[in-house]
């Protein structure tokens, strides 16, 4: 296996790609994260307009694929006069389209909690956004672990499609290595190989924070 | 954008709904079949389908297109740039359906199985008469989630140079130094796709509360 040792000599192009990889996933993962869970917000509003708009969204980004919403982002909002480099343009596709799903399963999990545990916060004096970030967030985060889980590796997944607006992430750099010194099957399993241990690492950590949930639970 | 440029998205629209459907057509039975490996514990094999589910899950669209259309020909398989992508697709899809296929053949009733087995039924015509057909019936939603999840990934193929919804979309927008209304458009269409999939299962879910018999 002469090609695995090409890839093993120019392996700084692959951790390069797979660092890349690793910083999109981290901050697409917190913006989606943030960002979804002040989502959850109006998805779970009494006003019917506020929930409407929210849903429409949620709805929409559930409709696109990943890849045509990152192209909508990339070539649509220059025509609108904003222009981003390509890194941030990823970043934002990743963070805007993940939080309408993280949005939706933490909405679900929301709906779900008891509502004596609420009706405490109120009890207490919590309202607002103190009720929100003390009373609800915690216990919605820790039921909804392992679906947020999930959508961490579709996060990992989708970063992959990122290689179209050349941003240099471990598809990418598989990819110039396969064309620049012709190693197509090492370089994509080396690309497979570390996708899966960073999915393998998510699911364990993900295991182990569960674990700790079901404990406090 | 011109009627013939509608026209083009709508052309590429055929490709993304044969593509996802042979995809499908694969990855079901496959995905079915990787889950009684599991649920018989067949021996080495059930490990292989551990490993495989595992790797599969995790492995972007893009990355897997790219390494069967480049890399399989080293190992003597050259395939064109539509069989990559199906099998692409059907081999991502099928991880996620073994799963489906997995959970609910592990909350198939015990009794019935063991009702087909002190009726003499063989192997074949218990899976096939009794299994099979409640599997179906509980599975469906989710696997026509997955299917949705399968039309969603679907442009990943656009990297080995197939004309899909996304990539006709691009085009005319490269052509017209316009690419909002394709992109626009593409988008309703995906839309419509995933919104038939949908109807579609309730439709024969409907078929399957008519012809009774509790899920």
């Amino acid at each position: 296996m002469n090609e695995f040792a090409v890839v093993w000599q120019h392996r700084d192009m692959i951790v390069t790609g797979f660092e890349n990889t690793l910083i999109i996933v981290a901050l697409g993962a917190t913006g989606a994260l943030v960002l979804g869970a002040l989502l959850a917000v109006p998805l779970m509003a009494r006003q019917r307009a506020i929930r409407a708009a929210a849903t429409a969204y949620v709805d929409a980004m559930r409709c696109v694929p990943f890849l045509l919403f990152v192209y909508l982002i990339y070539y649509g909002l220059p025509s609108l006069g904003l222009r981003f480099d390509n890194w941030s343009t990823g970043i934002a596709a990743l963070v805007l389209y993940n939080s309408a799903y993280m949005g939706e399963l933490l909405r679900a999990a929301w709906a779900d909690m008891p509502h004596e545990q609420i009706e405490a916060g109120y009890a207490f004096g919590f309202s607002g956004l103190q009720l929100f970030r003390r009373i609800i967030l915690p216990p919605v985060l820790l039921s909804a672990l392992p679906l947020i889980g999930n959508q961490l590796i579709q996060i990992v997944k989708d970063s992959a499609f990122l290689t179209i607006i050349a941003v240099a992430e471990l598809t990418h750099e598989a990819t110039a290595m396969q064309t620049t010194y012709f190693v197509p099957f090492a370089s994509f399993i080396a690309a497979v190989a570390l996708y899966w241990v960073t999915c393998i690492g998510i699911e364990g950590t993900v295991g182990y924070l569960n674990r700790f949930a079901e404990e406090r639970r | 954008m011109t009627a013939y440029d509608y026209y083009s998205i709508v052309h590429a629209a055929l490709a993304t709904i044969s593509i996802s459907l042979l995809s499908i057509l694969l990855g079901v039975p496959l995905g079915l079949g990787l889950a009684l490996i599991r649920w018989s514990r067949v021996p080495v094999l059930n490990e292989i389908a551990i490993v495989y589910v595992s790797i599969l899950r995790t492995c972007p669209s893009v990355t897997l297109a790219l390494l069967l259309f480049f890399a399989l020909p080293e190992i003597g398989i050259s395939l064109e740039p539509v069989p990559a992508g199906i099998l692409t697709l059907a081999l991502g899809t099928s991880a996620f359906d073994a799963e489906i296929w997995r959970s609910a053949l592990t909350n198939f009733p015990r009794d019935q199985y063991d009702a087909a087995l002190s009726l003499g039924m063989r192997r074949f015509t218990r899976f096939r008469r009794v299994m099979l057909p409640q599997i179906v019936r509980s599975s469906l939603p989710a696997l026509v989630n997955e299917m949705t999840l399968l039309i969603k990934a679907s442009p990943a193929v656009a990297v080995l140079g197939i004309v899909e919804i996304t990539r006709a979309a691009i085009r005319i927008g490269a052509r017209t130094y316009q690419p909002l209304p394709p992109f626009i458009f593409a988008l309703v269409i995906y839309s419509l796709i995933v919104f038939a999939f949908v109807r579609a299962q309730r439709a024969v879910e409907r078929r399957y509360a008519l012809a009774g018999a509790p899920a």
